[in-house]
């Protein structure tokens, strides 16, 4: 059984249900047909809506956006769920809707309610909006009309008024109601959360216990990737346990010497620690995909796919961070550089999910560049990824770490082009060309519908030369078409 | 009673009309409450259809076992090709289209067999359970193949002007080269979709997502073997066309009325995205050459265009195709002497089709690469070379298809907007950055468009409407095109009401129906609004005539002194609301409802002579794009664009604004990001929008300006207005140019970089590194 609110309506499933994703619930099973399907992969938000939740300090609603086609009915639990359907009252438009009318922000309409329902989940973020955190948080929504110059538009106005002086909408007049209903969900059939064979337990024990009474079970936190199973190849899906509850993979902890960040944590909850002490990670965070998966997606889930172009493993690699895995009982510990075992295998066993990242932190002696390359700037796939993290002494390279997706079967690092320059004066020109001829022939990637292998490899040797640029202390040259952070 | 047309000039302060009108859906998309076709309340009958298609490109079917499909969960019924009632090619024009495979594989991703079943789940899982075999066939790919075995779906044309070879023999300087086009999917970010409700005996329904209402009325009923009178289309909106459902919709619209025919239920066929972007057709590739003559000045003497269309397997729509990017291989330039030629090849692929420019953009892009080659052999400014080329009464006012050009805007046009953007300055100082910037470089660009609008197909430019005016005084107008988003309905309505005088809240425009207007053409060449809007004005007019006639003889004045404005009917000092003239007429046993009726004035085309005015009229436009480009990695930024368009006096700013806009992207994808990609089995395998990219919210411009020309058009169209969906596509030109221009920085400005379209990232980094190299002779 799974309880949710659905706007305002208390909802709760408790039997096998056709509907697998949110999507087809609100469509097939309430005949909310206002959420859109264009391609159920999460990859054009014409099916966005909004979840509310309680935010982390107890006192509020945090709405997140997110892609209906790919969110299993199960992720609803305990939260309030938003559709396009839900945000006019009595008729009127809500300041978003009204917005896109007066700017012209529709043409064909079908990408529309999934605009509108980013903007909403804008409207109600504790942020300055500017033309970035626009592009941000309409990342995941795809217009092939427009041009997006009026969604531009009518988002700076309706959401563009400073922090605090947004007009209240009925959402936020409600929540204290809708904060104390959610709360109490939570106290709520809290270990016995499941629905369509999906179990959301809050303990490690709970885990062991599901795990001993489904062996064939398997894992899933954000299901960005584990829903295209079921949406594109069709295939039925397993029991599955959901980490996204239990406390041990929610933990965010902080000593002197790492940082580590619950495997089930979404990325977009972890983005600000991860920004805060890695702040060069930021362009790269920012290309993950869209926010509507980053609200769900998970970097455990990110890790254990064990994608060759997932875009955290090479900073992992890069940053010597460690995989902490559990199996209920005993926890151990891996090294990024031997949790990647080959084309999406990993060390873990059926028994053990990822429970925890823990990244050592950088010293003032350390510096962290980490590059992708796409076809197109948002919400795409690297071509090649490439993370370079530099530590010297006065001018000497004391340690190079690094880090590369979409070259090989499994993240990789270059141990060769790490050891060559260890103890090398960083300023010689010569390591720029050494290192160029190193990694151009240290991986045969293949060529794919993305890229060739000739072009990785060039982006190999030249995102090494960007980097040996924008380290260099003297020399300044502009490397960059679009800034971030 | 032609004189009751009031021109722009006389619009009232009431008139909807020359007014940014928002779109009349746009408080239901907002909302949700726009209904599409999936959306639609259905039957408690309704049941699913989906295909098992080929997974080689050719050969011919040796096997297809379907009991386990009939064994799979939820089946229904299961069909092939011999369970078909009527006919079984449903080609638009030629034939060549047949709705499942007739023993020969066409392509990779071919329909083979259909299976109806109770869930869209079930369909789609059953359709995966068939045991299929092919023999080995001997697949054409690509366009160099088919050329290689002369294999093409219609012959080869050719037109021009002058003594090609002479003008090439004499001229101080030649160049010749070749370039790739990629084709473009469309992407409507709603699929293809069609629901068919059987009515009784063999009359059908059918809801679909289609320009073309009347295409599928007559294929459903020829694939039913049935009359056209007993099928009917209801067509209320697409989320979006963009061309590719001209005619790529009919195919599930057929396949779901089949099935209904044979069960009596209710049945709806909608692709999934994957199943959609392989068994549907694209904007061709083109694969061009060119070989022209020039002089120091940067002037042309003549050009030698040949542009060969990868059409696929069958015709559909690929003459007209072909023919578009001919008329276009001049753009705005007088080419001196020419000869174009367009070839039109069979491949074993899906059968490309209508995109908005209908194969003008990659006859466009031919122009645009010469004028770049010329200047980089001169030496001089890239602009300085076009406008030295432009049509004008001094370089020469007719094309290579001998029509006269009347109208001489785009010199002015341009001068404007090379004013506006200051290019001449800016021009400068990328120069200079670039000087200073080793890994950065800086592009600009300005390039026109000069799109000819009518079809080519001249039967076609003719349109129907209906319009009943009820006694309360509200209007209901139909007309034969469809509304895919471009606001096709907001601006017939402002006709309509601006007509009768009346507000917008007073007219609804109804969903496209073929049994409200028959015969009707798809809704496409950007040609909407000047043949529907002409027809649903002729309907008014009729209709004002009545209504005039009987306020002449209340009032004894003369029907021709009758005006329709603010609500109310007046002559002199005699002045009646619209809605009691209505009940007054109503008593009186006047009708009050008309059709109305258009057809496009002065085109003609001679294929024999290869001459002729295919068009009546062209839409002019420009842009100044500016980039800036990582020579470390091939991506790049649109950083600046300026738009000046023509769109005649427009008939609603807002909606013109949103079709320039929302083409430039469109085009900016097609040349940038947007790039399909088949597999050496022939398979698609940017087959889904993880791996097709089409431009984001973050690839818009920082700085995005759209001004419209500010010139009525010469010809009577209606109001004065000027076509406006697909041009702007071709502004995006300005892109591509704009990081050849970066790139070219490389060598000085002497050399066209070799960067075929899209330009995706990979492509420019290959060209670099070409300039780089000093690989000057890569044109």
């Amino acid at each position: 059984m799974i309880k949710f609110l659905l706007n305002n309506e208390l909802v709760t499933l408790d039997k096998k249900l056709a509907e697998v994703t949110v999507l087809q619930y609100l469509r097939d099973n309430k005949a909310l047909k206002g959420s859109k399907e264009g391609c159920a992969s999460g990859d054009c938000g014409a099916c966005t809506v909004v979840l509310g939740e309680i935010a982390p300090d107890q006192q509020s609603i945090h709405y997140r956006s997110i892609n209906s086609c790919i969110t299993l009915l199960a992720s609803l639990h305990g939260k309030q769920l938003i559709s396009i359907e839900h945000l006019s009252q009595g008729g009127v438009l809500h300041p978003v809707q009204q917005s896109l009318v007066e700017h012209h922000g529709s043409q064909c309409g079908f990408c529309t309610p999934g605009i509108v329902m980013s903007m909403f989940a804008l409207y109600h973020a504790k942020t300055t909006v500017d033309r970035t955190t626009i592009n941000t948080a309409l990342s995941g929504n795809l217009c092939r009309c427009t041009g997006y110059r009026p969604i531009i538009e009518a988002t700076q106005e309706s959401c563009g008024i400073p922090d605090g002086g947004r007009e209240p909408d009925q959402f936020t007049s409600r929540e204290p109601h809708t904060l104390a209903t959610l709360k109490a969900l939570q106290d709520d059939i809290a270990e016995q959360a499941s629905v369509n064979n999906v179990f959301l337990p809050q303990s490690r024990t709970a885990v062991s216990a599901l795990l001993a009474q489904y062996p064939d079970a398997r894992f899933v936190a954000g299901s960005t990737d584990l829903a295209l199973e079921y949406t594109q190849q069709l295939k039925s899906l397993p029991t599955l346990i959901s980490t996204t509850r239990v406390k041990e993979c929610r933990a965010l902890t902080i000593t002197d010497e790492h940082i580590t960040v619950g495997a089930a944590l979404p990325l977009n909850d972890i983005t600000p620690v991860l920004t805060t002490h890695f702040p060069t990670l930021h362009e790269l965070i920012d290309r993950f995909a869209s926010v509507p998966v980053r609200n769900q997606a998970t970097l455990g889930g990110n890790v254990a796919n064990a994608s060759p172009i997932g875009d955290m493993p090479p900073v992992l690699l890069a940053l010597n961070a460690s995989i902490v895995i559990d199996n209920g009982s005993d926890y151990r510990t891996v090294p990024a550089s031997d949790f990647f075992t080959g084309y999406r295998q990993t060390v873990l066993t059926s028994k053990e999910w990822i429970s925890a990242i823990e990244f050592p932190r950088l010293s003032t002696a350390m510096q962290l560049k980490a590059y992708k390359v796409s076809k197109r700037h948002e919400d795409d796939i690297s071509a090649v990824c490439a993370v370079f993290k530099l530590e010297l002494d006065g001018t000497t390279v004391k340690s190079l770490r690094t880090g590369f997706g979409g070259v090989a079967a499994t993240p990789v690092s270059c141990a060769e082009l790490e050891a060559q320059m260890t103890g090398k004066d960083w300023q010689n020109a010569t390591l720029r060309t050494e290192g160029m001829q190193i990694l151009s022939q240290a991986f045969t990637p293949i060529d794919d519908v993305r890229a060739s292998a000739a072009y990785r490899k060039q982006l190999l040797a030249n995102l090494w030369q960007r980097f040996w640029f924008e380290t260099q202390s003297e020399l300044l040259v502009s490397t960059r078409v679009a800034q971030h952070a | 009673m032609r004189k009751l047309i009031e021109q722009p000039t006389a619009v009232t302060e009431h008139s909807p009309l020359l007014k940014p009108t928002r779109h009349e859906s746009a408080i239901r998309q907002v909302s949700g409450t726009a209904r599409y076709v999936d959306d639609i309340p259905t039957p408690d009958s309704l049941c699913y259809v989906s295909v098992g298609t080929t997974n080689v490109a050719s050969g011919t079917l040796q096997l297809l076992e379907l009991d386990a499909v009939w064994q799979s969960p939820g089946v229904i019924d299961v069909i092939t090709i011999a369970d078909i009632p009527g006919h079984t090619d449903i080609g638009p024009v030629f034939g060549g289209d047949p709705i499942l495979l007739d023993n020969e594989v066409k392509f990779h991703g071919q329909p083979v067999f259909a299976v109806l079943a109770e869930t869209e789940e079930h369909a789609r899982i059953a359709a995966t359970k068939a045991n299929m075999a092919f023999s080995d066939g001997n697949a054409i790919l690509t366009t160099d193949a088919a050329l290689a075995v002369d294999s093409k779906v219609r012959p080869s044309h050719e037109f021009g002007r002058g003594d090609i070879d002479a003008a090439l023999q004499a001229a101080p300087m030649t160049a010749s080269g070749h370039l790739s086009v990629g084709g473009q999917e469309h992407l409507y970010l709603e699929g293809q979709v069609s629901l068919a409700i059987p009515e009784e005996e063999d009359r059908m329904n059918i809801y679909t997502s289609s320009q073309h209402p009347s295409e599928v009325q007559k294929l459903v009923a020829e694939v039913l073997g049935v009359k056209l009178h007993r099928v009917a289309v209801d067509m209320r909106r697409m989320g979006g066309g963009f061309g590719g459902k001209e005619s790529q919709a009919a195919q599930w619209a057929c396949l779901a009325a089949v099935f209904a025919l044979r069960t009596r239920r209710a049945v709806k066929m909608r692709l999934p995205r994957m199943l959609d972007m392989q068994a549907t057709g694209k904007r061709h590739p083109f694969e061009n050459d060119y070989e022209i003559g020039f002089d120091e000045s940067g002037k042309m003497h003549g050009a030698k265009v040949t542009v060969a269309g990868n059409c696929g397997h069958s015709p559909d729509l690929s003459d007209a195709i072909v023919d578009r990017a001919m008329f276009h291989a001049d753009n705005a330039y007088q080419l001196g002497a020419s000869k174009i030629t367009g070839h039109r090849l069979k491949t074993h692929i899906v059968s490309h089709t209508a995109f908005r420019g209908f194969g003008g953009p990659q006859g466009l892009i031919m122009a645009e690469l010469m004028m770049d080659v010329v200047a980089r052999k001169t030496g001089l400014d890239p602009l300085t070379v076009r406008k030295r080329n432009l049509y004008s009464p001094q370089n020469g006012m007719v094309t290579p298809y001998g029509m006269e050009l009347e109208q001489d805007i785009l010199p002015s046009l341009i001068e404007q907007l090379e004013n506006d953007t200051q290019y001449w300055q800016r021009r400068e100082d990328t120069n200079k950055f670039n000087q200073h910037s080793p890994i950065i470089k800086k592009g600009l660009s300005l390039t026109p468009v000069k799109f000819g609008i009518s079809f080519t197909a001249k039967h076609l430019n003719q349109a129907g409407a209906l319009i009943h005016i009820y006694t309360d005084g509200s209007v209901q107008v139909n007309h034969g095109g469809t509304e895919m988003g471009q606001g096709l309905h907001t601006k017939v309505g402002q006709i309509v009401a601006h007509e009768f005088g009346i507000s917008l809240d007073n007219i609804e425009v109804t969903a496209t129906r073929t049994d409200k207007v028959p015969n009707t053409s798809p809704t496409a060449a950007s040609s909407g609004t000047d043949l529907n809007g002409k027809a649903a004005q002729n309907a008014c007019i009729t209709l004002k005539q009545r209504l005039a006639e009987l306020f002449a003889e209340e009032f004894g004045v003369a029907a021709d002194t009758v005006n329709f404005a603010d609500g109310k009917v007046s002559s002199g000092e005699h002045a009646l609301p619209f809605t009691q003239l209505v009940q007054n007429a109503y008593m009186a046993r006047i009708s009050l409802s008309s059709t109305g009726y258009y057809r496009t004035p002065k085109i003609h085309y001679d294929r024999d002579t290869g001459s002729g005015r295919p068009f009546f009229y062209f839409a002019n436009g420009a842009a100044v794009s500016e980039v800036s480009v990582d020579t470390l990695t091939g991506e790049y930024t649109v950083d600046k664009v300026d738009i000046l368009h023509d769109v005649g006096t427009s008939l609603n700013p807002a909606i013109d604004r949103g079709q320039i806009e929302g083409g430039f992207i469109q085009g900016m994808g097609w040349l940038t990001t947007e790039d399909l990609r088949w597999d050496d089995d022939g398979k698609l395998i940017s087959n889904n929008l993880a791996t097709y990219k089409i431009p984001a919210i973050g690839d818009t411009p920082a700085h995005f300006n759209v001004q419209l020309f500010d010139r009525p058009n010469a010809e009577d169209s209606i109001y004065h207005s000027k076509a406006v969906g697909e041009p702007p596509l071709m502004l995006a030109m300005s892109v591509w140019c704009a990081i050849k221009d970066a790139v070219s920085s490389l060598a000085d400005y002497r050399v066209d970089p070799p960067i075929p379209a899209p330009a995706t990232p990979e492509h420019v980094l290959a060209a670099i590194t070409a300039l780089q190299e000093g690989n000057h002779d890569a044109n």
